[in-house]
Protein backbone atom coordinates (compact mmCIF):
# COMPACT_ATOMS: atom_id res chain seq x y z
CA UNK A 1 0.00 0.00 0.00
CA UNK A 2 1.42 3.36 -1.02
CA UNK A 3 1.74 5.82 1.80
CA UNK A 4 3.08 9.30 1.23
CA UNK A 5 4.96 9.69 -2.01
CA UNK A 6 7.48 6.89 -2.31
CA UNK A 7 6.83 4.43 0.48
CA UNK A 8 5.05 1.10 0.64
CA UNK A 9 3.50 -0.22 3.83
CA UNK A 10 3.12 -4.00 3.99
CA UNK A 11 -0.02 -4.69 6.00
CA UNK A 12 -0.11 -8.46 5.50
CA UNK A 13 3.09 -8.97 7.41
CA UNK A 14 5.65 -10.43 5.02
CA UNK A 15 8.54 -11.81 7.04
CA UNK A 16 12.10 -12.96 6.60
CA UNK A 17 11.82 -16.73 6.99
CA UNK A 18 15.43 -17.65 6.41
CA UNK A 19 18.68 -16.10 5.24
CA UNK A 20 21.88 -17.35 3.66
CA UNK A 21 25.17 -15.48 3.65
CA UNK A 22 28.38 -16.61 1.98
CA UNK A 23 31.52 -14.46 1.99
CA UNK A 24 35.13 -14.56 0.90
CA UNK A 25 38.25 -14.76 3.04
CA UNK A 26 38.74 -11.06 3.71
CA UNK A 27 35.11 -10.63 4.83
CA UNK A 28 35.36 -13.78 6.96
CA UNK A 29 38.38 -12.31 8.75
CA UNK A 30 36.55 -9.04 9.33
CA UNK A 31 34.79 -8.05 12.54
CA UNK A 32 31.50 -9.65 11.41
CA UNK A 33 33.13 -12.90 10.25
CA UNK A 34 31.25 -15.01 12.79
CA UNK A 35 27.84 -13.80 11.66
CA UNK A 36 28.05 -15.24 8.15
CA UNK A 37 26.90 -18.77 7.32
CA UNK A 38 29.91 -19.62 5.21
CA UNK A 39 33.28 -18.06 4.66
CA UNK A 40 35.27 -19.46 1.75
CA UNK A 41 39.03 -18.95 1.67
CA UNK A 42 39.49 -19.94 -1.98
CA UNK A 43 38.81 -16.82 -4.11
CA UNK A 44 37.79 -19.14 -6.95
CA UNK A 45 35.29 -21.06 -4.77
CA UNK A 46 36.66 -24.22 -6.42
CA UNK A 47 35.67 -22.94 -9.89
CA UNK A 48 37.75 -22.05 -12.94
CA UNK A 49 37.01 -18.30 -13.13
CA UNK A 50 36.01 -15.42 -10.85
CA UNK A 51 32.67 -15.13 -12.65
CA UNK A 52 31.91 -18.77 -11.92
CA UNK A 53 33.06 -18.24 -8.34
CA UNK A 54 30.53 -15.43 -7.87
CA UNK A 55 27.80 -17.62 -9.34
CA UNK A 56 28.77 -20.41 -6.95
CA UNK A 57 28.51 -18.02 -4.00
CA UNK A 58 25.06 -16.98 -5.23
CA UNK A 59 23.95 -20.63 -5.44
CA UNK A 60 25.35 -21.44 -1.99
CA UNK A 61 23.58 -18.48 -0.40
CA UNK A 62 20.27 -19.42 -2.01
CA UNK A 63 20.53 -23.04 -0.88
CA UNK A 64 21.38 -21.99 2.67
CA UNK A 65 18.48 -19.54 2.84
CA UNK A 66 15.99 -22.14 1.64
CA UNK A 67 17.30 -24.69 4.15
CA UNK A 68 17.20 -22.28 7.06
CA UNK A 69 13.63 -21.31 6.13
CA UNK A 70 12.73 -24.98 6.41
CA UNK A 71 11.63 -25.11 2.77
CA UNK A 72 12.80 -26.75 -0.42
CA UNK A 73 13.85 -24.86 -3.54
CA UNK A 74 10.74 -26.18 -5.34
CA UNK A 75 8.54 -24.26 -2.89
CA UNK A 76 10.02 -20.89 -3.87
CA UNK A 77 7.53 -19.16 -6.21
CA UNK A 78 9.90 -16.49 -7.42
CA UNK A 79 13.51 -15.47 -7.12
CA UNK A 80 14.29 -11.76 -7.35
CA UNK A 81 18.03 -11.46 -7.76
CA UNK A 82 20.77 -9.23 -9.07
CA UNK A 83 24.50 -8.61 -9.26
CA UNK A 84 27.05 -6.22 -10.75
CA UNK A 85 28.14 -8.06 -13.86
CA UNK A 86 26.85 -7.22 -17.34
CA UNK A 87 23.56 -8.91 -18.20
CA UNK A 88 23.40 -10.00 -14.54
CA UNK A 89 25.14 -13.25 -15.43
CA UNK A 90 25.67 -14.36 -11.85
CA UNK A 91 21.96 -14.21 -11.08
CA UNK A 92 20.71 -15.46 -14.43
CA UNK A 93 23.14 -18.36 -14.55
CA UNK A 94 22.38 -19.32 -10.95
CA UNK A 95 18.79 -19.58 -12.16
CA UNK A 96 19.83 -22.66 -14.12
CA UNK A 97 20.61 -24.39 -10.85
CA UNK A 98 17.59 -23.19 -8.89
CA UNK A 99 15.18 -23.83 -11.75
CA UNK A 100 12.66 -21.39 -10.26
CA UNK A 101 10.82 -18.44 -11.87
CA UNK A 102 13.17 -15.52 -11.95
CA UNK A 103 13.17 -11.72 -12.04
CA UNK A 104 16.51 -10.03 -12.23
CA UNK A 105 16.89 -6.48 -11.04
CA UNK A 106 19.76 -4.01 -11.07
CA UNK A 107 20.48 -0.97 -9.00
CA UNK A 108 24.17 -1.72 -8.39
CA UNK A 109 24.92 -1.90 -4.66
CA UNK A 110 21.30 -0.98 -3.83
CA UNK A 111 20.05 -4.18 -5.49
CA UNK A 112 19.72 -6.05 -2.17
CA UNK A 113 17.01 -3.80 -0.76
CA UNK A 114 15.36 -3.44 -4.16
CA UNK A 115 15.01 -7.24 -4.30
CA UNK A 116 13.77 -7.40 -0.69
CA UNK A 117 11.11 -4.72 -1.20
CA UNK A 118 9.86 -6.30 -4.43
CA UNK A 119 9.74 -9.70 -2.74
CA UNK A 120 7.87 -8.28 0.23
CA UNK A 121 5.40 -6.51 -2.06
CA UNK A 122 4.69 -9.66 -4.06
CA UNK A 123 4.14 -11.69 -0.89
CA UNK A 124 2.04 -8.90 0.63
CA UNK A 125 -0.21 -8.77 -2.43
CA UNK A 126 -0.56 -12.58 -2.57
CA UNK A 127 1.25 -12.84 -5.91
CA UNK A 128 3.63 -15.32 -4.32
CA UNK A 129 3.82 -17.38 -1.16
CA UNK A 130 7.58 -17.50 -0.94
CA UNK A 131 9.97 -15.14 -2.69
CA UNK A 132 13.72 -15.29 -2.45
CA UNK A 133 15.71 -12.07 -2.69
CA UNK A 134 19.35 -12.73 -3.54
CA UNK A 135 22.37 -10.69 -4.63
CA UNK A 136 26.05 -11.32 -5.17
CA UNK A 137 29.33 -9.59 -5.94
CA UNK A 138 32.94 -10.70 -6.19
CA UNK A 139 35.92 -8.45 -5.66
CA UNK A 140 37.88 -9.84 -8.60
CA UNK A 141 35.02 -10.04 -11.10
CA UNK A 142 34.04 -6.46 -10.22
CA UNK A 143 37.64 -5.20 -10.52
CA UNK A 144 37.71 -6.73 -13.94
CA UNK A 145 34.33 -5.39 -15.02
CA UNK A 146 34.81 -1.85 -13.73
CA UNK A 147 38.54 -1.26 -13.24
CA UNK A 148 41.79 -2.92 -14.26
CA UNK A 149 43.02 -6.55 -14.23
CA UNK A 150 43.12 -7.85 -10.66
CA UNK A 151 46.88 -8.33 -10.60
CA UNK A 152 47.67 -5.01 -12.26
CA UNK A 153 49.77 -2.77 -10.06
CA UNK A 154 47.99 0.55 -9.64
CA UNK A 155 47.71 2.58 -6.48
CA UNK A 156 44.18 3.24 -5.25
CA UNK A 157 43.27 6.45 -3.42
CA UNK A 158 42.00 6.39 0.20
CA UNK A 159 38.47 7.18 -1.05
CA UNK A 160 38.29 3.86 -2.95
CA UNK A 161 36.02 1.01 -1.89
CA UNK A 162 36.74 -2.70 -1.58
CA UNK A 163 34.06 -4.73 -3.39
CA UNK A 164 32.78 -7.43 -1.06
CA UNK A 165 33.14 -11.01 -2.24
CA UNK A 166 30.05 -12.93 -1.32
CA UNK A 167 26.34 -13.41 -1.71
CA UNK A 168 23.31 -12.92 0.48
CA UNK A 169 19.86 -14.41 0.11
CA UNK A 170 16.66 -14.10 2.11
CA UNK A 171 13.42 -16.04 1.84
CA UNK A 172 10.39 -13.81 2.30
CA UNK A 173 6.96 -15.21 3.06
CA UNK A 174 4.04 -14.99 5.41
CA UNK A 175 4.74 -16.88 8.57
CA UNK A 176 3.99 -16.73 12.23
CA UNK A 177 7.56 -16.01 13.28
CA UNK A 178 10.42 -14.05 11.85
CA UNK A 179 11.46 -10.47 11.33
CA UNK A 180 8.71 -8.41 9.72
CA UNK A 181 9.29 -6.20 6.71
CA UNK A 182 7.07 -3.20 7.39
CA UNK A 183 7.99 -0.31 5.12
CA UNK A 184 9.97 0.19 1.95
CA UNK A 185 10.92 3.54 0.47
CA UNK A 186 11.82 3.57 -3.21
CA UNK A 187 14.66 5.89 -4.10
CA UNK A 188 15.01 8.45 -6.86
CA UNK A 189 18.07 9.06 -8.97
CA UNK A 190 20.21 11.73 -7.34
CA UNK A 191 23.27 13.10 -9.09
CA UNK A 192 25.17 16.02 -7.64
CA UNK A 193 27.89 15.89 -10.24
CA UNK A 194 30.59 13.69 -8.70
CA UNK A 195 32.27 12.03 -11.69
CA UNK A 196 35.27 10.30 -10.15
CA UNK A 197 34.59 6.54 -9.89
CA UNK A 198 37.02 6.46 -6.94
CA UNK A 199 34.68 8.72 -4.98
CA UNK A 200 31.54 6.60 -4.87
CA UNK A 201 30.95 7.32 -1.19
CA UNK A 202 30.61 11.03 -1.90
CA UNK A 203 28.56 10.33 -5.02
CA UNK A 204 26.05 8.11 -3.20
CA UNK A 205 25.67 10.06 0.06
CA UNK A 206 23.08 12.56 -1.33
CA UNK A 207 20.94 9.68 -2.66
CA UNK A 208 20.91 8.08 0.79
CA UNK A 209 19.97 11.43 2.37
CA UNK A 210 17.16 11.94 -0.13
CA UNK A 211 15.65 8.51 0.58
CA UNK A 212 16.03 8.77 4.37
CA UNK A 213 14.33 12.15 4.37
CA UNK A 214 11.52 10.86 2.16
CA UNK A 215 11.08 7.81 4.39
CA UNK A 216 10.54 9.94 7.49
CA UNK A 217 8.18 12.27 5.61
CA UNK A 218 6.10 9.41 4.19
CA UNK A 219 5.90 7.29 7.34
CA UNK A 220 5.66 10.18 9.81
CA UNK A 221 8.33 8.40 11.77
CA UNK A 222 11.38 9.98 13.37
CA UNK A 223 14.93 8.64 13.77
CA UNK A 224 14.02 7.74 17.36
CA UNK A 225 11.66 5.06 16.06
CA UNK A 226 14.67 3.04 14.96
CA UNK A 227 17.34 1.32 17.00
CA UNK A 228 19.64 1.40 14.04
CA UNK A 229 19.69 3.29 10.74
CA UNK A 230 22.18 1.65 8.43
CA UNK A 231 23.30 2.85 5.00
CA UNK A 232 24.55 0.35 2.43
CA UNK A 233 28.09 1.15 1.41
CA UNK A 234 28.85 4.81 1.87
CA UNK A 235 31.83 3.68 3.93
CA UNK A 236 34.20 5.83 5.95
CA UNK A 237 34.21 8.69 3.46
CA UNK A 238 30.59 8.85 2.32
CA UNK A 239 28.94 8.12 5.67
CA UNK A 240 30.15 11.24 7.52
CA UNK A 241 29.14 13.27 4.44
CA UNK A 242 25.61 11.81 4.62
CA UNK A 243 25.51 12.54 8.35
CA UNK A 244 26.36 16.21 7.85
CA UNK A 245 23.93 16.57 4.91
CA UNK A 246 21.20 15.11 7.13
CA UNK A 247 22.11 17.51 9.90
CA UNK A 248 21.65 20.40 7.48
CA UNK A 249 18.21 18.97 6.75
CA UNK A 250 17.39 18.99 10.44
CA UNK A 251 17.77 15.24 10.94
CA UNK A 252 20.34 14.66 13.66
CA UNK A 253 21.51 11.10 14.03
CA UNK A 254 23.69 9.71 16.79
CA UNK A 255 25.80 6.56 16.91
CA UNK A 256 22.74 4.55 15.91
CA UNK A 257 23.44 5.75 12.38
CA UNK A 258 26.00 3.43 10.81
CA UNK A 259 26.97 1.80 7.51
CA UNK A 260 27.38 -1.77 6.21
CA UNK A 261 30.57 -0.82 4.36
CA UNK A 262 32.09 0.39 7.64
CA UNK A 263 30.86 -2.60 9.65
CA UNK A 264 32.10 -5.18 7.14
CA UNK A 265 35.84 -4.60 7.54
CA UNK A 266 38.18 -3.50 10.25
CA UNK A 267 39.86 -0.22 9.36
CA UNK A 268 43.25 -1.83 9.74
CA UNK A 269 42.64 -4.75 7.40
CA UNK A 270 44.90 -4.50 4.33
CA UNK A 271 43.46 -2.85 1.22
CA UNK A 272 39.94 -2.19 2.42
CA UNK A 273 40.41 1.55 1.76
CA UNK A 274 37.32 3.48 2.88
CA UNK A 275 35.27 0.30 3.37
CA UNK A 276 33.15 -2.34 1.65
CA UNK A 277 30.88 -1.97 -1.36
CA UNK A 278 29.02 -4.16 -3.81
CA UNK A 279 25.51 -5.66 -3.62
CA UNK A 280 26.81 -8.38 -1.27
CA UNK A 281 27.98 -5.74 1.24
CA UNK A 282 24.56 -4.51 2.33
CA UNK A 283 23.05 -7.98 1.80
CA UNK A 284 25.53 -9.96 3.92
CA UNK A 285 25.68 -7.39 6.71
CA UNK A 286 21.87 -7.09 6.84
CA UNK A 287 20.95 -10.74 6.38
CA UNK A 288 23.78 -11.89 8.59
CA UNK A 289 24.81 -9.51 11.34
CA UNK A 290 21.82 -7.14 11.59
CA UNK A 291 18.98 -9.65 11.41
CA UNK A 292 20.81 -11.88 13.91
CA UNK A 293 21.04 -8.90 16.20
CA UNK A 294 17.28 -8.48 15.89
CA UNK A 295 16.60 -12.15 16.55
CA UNK A 296 18.75 -11.93 19.65
CA UNK A 297 16.72 -8.93 20.75
CA UNK A 298 19.49 -6.34 20.47
CA UNK A 299 17.45 -4.27 18.04
CA UNK A 300 13.69 -4.03 17.65
CA UNK A 301 13.45 -1.85 14.56
CA UNK A 302 16.06 -1.11 11.96
CA UNK A 303 16.09 0.82 8.71
CA UNK A 304 18.50 -0.29 5.98
CA UNK A 305 19.20 2.12 3.15
CA UNK A 306 21.15 0.34 0.43
CA UNK A 307 22.99 2.75 -1.84
CA UNK A 308 23.93 2.20 -5.47
CA UNK A 309 26.25 4.07 -7.83
CA UNK A 310 24.81 3.49 -11.28
CA UNK A 311 27.92 4.05 -13.35
CA UNK A 312 29.36 1.85 -16.05
CA UNK A 313 32.97 1.59 -17.19
CA UNK A 314 31.96 3.36 -20.41
CA UNK A 315 30.08 6.20 -18.72
CA UNK A 316 32.93 6.95 -16.36
CA UNK A 317 35.48 6.88 -19.19
CA UNK A 318 33.25 9.33 -21.04
CA UNK A 319 33.50 11.56 -17.95
CA UNK A 320 29.81 11.40 -17.12
CA UNK A 321 28.84 12.12 -13.54
CA UNK A 322 27.55 9.25 -11.42
CA UNK A 323 23.78 8.90 -10.96
CA UNK A 324 23.02 7.24 -7.63
CA UNK A 325 20.02 5.66 -5.97
CA UNK A 326 19.12 4.46 -2.49
CA UNK A 327 16.35 2.07 -1.49
CA UNK A 328 15.25 1.76 2.14
CA UNK A 329 13.57 -1.15 3.90
CA UNK A 330 12.37 -1.21 7.51
CA UNK A 331 12.74 -4.47 9.43
CA UNK A 332 10.90 -4.99 12.70
CA UNK A 333 10.96 -7.54 15.41
CA UNK A 334 7.50 -8.45 16.61
CA UNK A 335 6.77 -10.46 19.73
CA UNK A 336 4.35 -13.22 18.82
CA UNK B 1 22.21 17.36 -14.70
CA UNK B 2 19.63 16.05 -12.30
CA UNK B 3 19.61 17.90 -9.04
CA UNK B 4 17.49 16.86 -6.18
CA UNK B 5 15.44 19.77 -4.98
CA UNK B 6 14.95 17.96 -1.71
CA UNK B 7 18.58 18.21 -0.76
CA UNK B 8 19.25 21.88 -0.46
CA UNK B 9 22.69 21.64 -1.99
CA UNK B 10 23.83 22.80 -5.38
CA UNK B 11 26.15 20.63 -7.40
CA UNK B 12 29.06 23.09 -7.30
CA UNK B 13 28.66 23.71 -3.58
CA UNK B 14 28.48 19.98 -2.93
CA UNK B 15 31.63 19.29 -4.91
CA UNK B 16 33.45 21.98 -2.91
CA UNK B 17 32.18 20.48 0.32
CA UNK B 18 33.27 16.98 -0.71
CA UNK B 19 36.69 18.25 -1.66
CA UNK B 20 37.06 19.75 1.81
CA UNK B 21 36.00 16.73 3.82
CA UNK B 22 37.34 13.84 1.74
CA UNK B 23 40.70 12.38 2.76
CA UNK B 24 43.33 13.65 0.41
CA UNK B 25 45.91 11.61 -1.42
CA UNK B 26 49.11 11.59 0.59
CA UNK B 27 51.15 13.25 -2.13
CA UNK B 28 54.34 13.69 -0.12
CA UNK B 29 54.28 10.20 1.34
CA UNK B 30 53.51 8.73 -2.08
CA UNK B 31 56.33 10.68 -3.71
CA UNK B 32 58.76 9.57 -1.02
CA UNK B 33 57.75 5.92 -1.34
CA UNK B 34 57.91 6.09 -5.15
CA UNK B 35 61.41 7.60 -4.93
CA UNK B 36 62.66 4.90 -2.56
CA UNK B 37 61.04 1.87 -4.20
CA UNK B 38 61.69 3.04 -7.76
CA UNK B 39 65.31 3.67 -6.78
CA UNK B 40 65.64 0.28 -5.12
CA UNK B 41 64.29 -1.43 -8.24
CA UNK B 42 66.90 0.42 -10.31
CA UNK B 43 69.65 -0.63 -7.88
CA UNK B 44 68.44 -4.22 -8.30
CA UNK B 45 68.69 -3.80 -12.08
CA UNK B 46 72.18 -2.36 -11.73
CA UNK B 47 73.15 -5.30 -9.53
CA UNK B 48 71.93 -7.78 -12.12
CA UNK B 49 73.81 -5.95 -14.85
CA UNK B 50 77.03 -5.93 -12.81
CA UNK B 51 76.53 -9.63 -12.19
CA UNK B 52 76.37 -10.34 -15.94
CA UNK B 53 79.43 -8.18 -16.56
CA UNK B 54 81.63 -9.63 -13.83
CA UNK B 55 80.52 -13.28 -13.90
CA UNK B 56 79.65 -13.83 -17.57
CA UNK B 57 81.98 -11.18 -19.02
CA UNK B 58 79.30 -9.23 -20.89
CA UNK B 59 80.18 -5.71 -21.91
CA UNK B 60 78.20 -2.82 -20.48
CA UNK B 61 76.32 -2.62 -23.80
CA UNK B 62 75.50 -6.32 -24.20
CA UNK B 63 74.56 -6.82 -20.53
CA UNK B 64 71.47 -4.66 -21.04
CA UNK B 65 69.32 -7.29 -22.74
CA UNK B 66 69.79 -10.17 -20.27
CA UNK B 67 69.32 -7.72 -17.38
CA UNK B 68 65.99 -6.55 -18.76
CA UNK B 69 65.00 -10.18 -19.39
CA UNK B 70 65.70 -11.12 -15.77
CA UNK B 71 63.68 -8.14 -14.49
CA UNK B 72 60.78 -9.05 -16.78
CA UNK B 73 60.80 -12.66 -15.58
CA UNK B 74 60.91 -11.52 -11.96
CA UNK B 75 58.07 -9.05 -12.46
CA UNK B 76 55.90 -11.60 -14.27
CA UNK B 77 56.50 -14.19 -11.55
CA UNK B 78 55.67 -11.73 -8.79
CA UNK B 79 52.53 -10.72 -10.71
CA UNK B 80 51.53 -14.36 -11.07
CA UNK B 81 51.97 -14.98 -7.36
CA UNK B 82 49.59 -12.10 -6.71
CA UNK B 83 52.13 -9.88 -4.97
CA UNK B 84 52.86 -7.13 -7.51
CA UNK B 85 49.52 -5.37 -7.06
CA UNK B 86 50.11 -5.20 -3.30
CA UNK B 87 53.63 -3.90 -3.85
CA UNK B 88 52.17 -1.28 -6.22
CA UNK B 89 49.61 -0.14 -3.65
CA UNK B 90 52.55 0.65 -1.38
CA UNK B 91 55.04 1.87 -3.97
CA UNK B 92 52.72 3.80 -6.29
CA UNK B 93 54.65 5.36 -9.16
CA UNK B 94 57.75 3.52 -7.93
CA UNK B 95 56.23 0.30 -9.22
CA UNK B 96 55.61 1.81 -12.63
CA UNK B 97 59.32 1.98 -13.56
CA UNK B 98 59.46 0.98 -17.22
CA UNK B 99 60.57 -2.66 -17.26
CA UNK B 100 58.78 -4.19 -14.27
CA UNK B 101 55.69 -1.99 -14.58
CA UNK B 102 55.30 -2.80 -18.24
CA UNK B 103 55.79 -6.52 -17.64
CA UNK B 104 53.17 -6.39 -14.89
CA UNK B 105 50.71 -4.61 -17.21
CA UNK B 106 51.14 -7.34 -19.85
CA UNK B 107 51.14 -10.29 -17.45
CA UNK B 108 48.15 -9.12 -15.42
CA UNK B 109 46.05 -8.61 -18.56
CA UNK B 110 47.08 -12.03 -19.87
CA UNK B 111 46.21 -13.71 -16.56
CA UNK B 112 42.90 -11.90 -16.39
CA UNK B 113 41.73 -12.99 -19.82
CA UNK B 114 43.01 -16.56 -19.80
CA UNK B 115 39.46 -17.67 -18.94
CA UNK B 116 38.28 -16.59 -22.43
CA UNK B 117 40.90 -18.75 -24.20
CA UNK B 118 44.32 -18.01 -25.68
CA UNK B 119 43.31 -16.30 -28.92
CA UNK B 120 40.18 -14.33 -28.13
CA UNK B 121 41.10 -13.86 -24.48
CA UNK B 122 44.85 -13.53 -24.01
CA UNK B 123 45.66 -12.57 -27.62
CA UNK B 124 43.08 -9.80 -27.84
CA UNK B 125 43.56 -8.35 -24.39
CA UNK B 126 47.24 -8.79 -23.57
CA UNK B 127 48.04 -5.17 -24.56
CA UNK B 128 44.85 -3.80 -23.01
CA UNK B 129 46.70 -1.92 -20.29
CA UNK B 130 50.11 -1.67 -21.96
CA UNK B 131 48.76 -0.65 -25.36
CA UNK B 132 48.62 3.11 -24.64
CA UNK B 133 52.24 2.98 -23.44
CA UNK B 134 53.31 1.61 -26.82
CA UNK B 135 51.11 3.97 -28.83
CA UNK B 136 52.19 7.12 -27.04
CA UNK B 137 55.75 5.86 -26.68
CA UNK B 138 56.09 5.40 -30.43
CA UNK B 139 54.27 8.61 -31.31
CA UNK B 140 56.29 10.75 -28.90
CA UNK B 141 59.54 9.07 -29.99
CA UNK B 142 58.68 9.93 -33.59
CA UNK B 143 57.86 13.54 -32.77
CA UNK B 144 60.97 14.04 -30.67
CA UNK B 145 63.23 12.52 -33.32
CA UNK B 146 61.58 14.70 -35.94
CA UNK B 147 62.25 17.80 -33.84
CA UNK B 148 65.79 16.68 -33.23
CA UNK B 149 66.32 16.09 -36.94
CA UNK B 150 65.00 19.53 -37.88
CA UNK B 151 67.03 21.14 -35.11
CA UNK B 152 70.23 19.38 -36.23
CA UNK B 153 69.60 20.40 -39.84
CA UNK B 154 69.26 24.04 -38.82
CA UNK B 155 72.34 23.94 -36.59
CA UNK B 156 74.33 22.00 -39.17
CA UNK B 157 73.59 24.38 -42.03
Amino acid sequence: MLIGKQTWYFSHKPRILGTGTVVGEKEGKGPLGQSFDRSVTDPYFGQSSFEKAERKAMEMAQETAVQKAGLTMAMIDLIVSGDLLAQNISSHFAGRTSGRPLFNVFSACATSMQAVMLGAQLVDSDCANYVMAAVSSHNSSAERAFRTPTEYGAQKPPTAHCTVTGAGAAVIGKGIAGIRITYATIGKIVDLGIDNPWEMGAAMAPAAVDTIKQHFEDTKRTPDDYDLIVTGDLARVGHPIARSLLRKEGICLDERFTDCGILMYDENQPEVFSGGSGPACAACVTFGYLLQGMEEGRYQKILVIATGALLSLLSSQQKESIPCIAHAVAFEREET
Amino acid sequence: MTLSAKIGVESAAYKDFVKRVQPRKAWLRNAFRAFITGGLLCILGQGIEDFFITVFHFTEKTAGNPTVAVLIILSVLVTGFGVYDRFAQFAGAGSAVPVTGFANAIASAALEHKSEGYIVGVGTNIFKVAGPVIVFGVVSAFLISLLRYIFMQIIGS
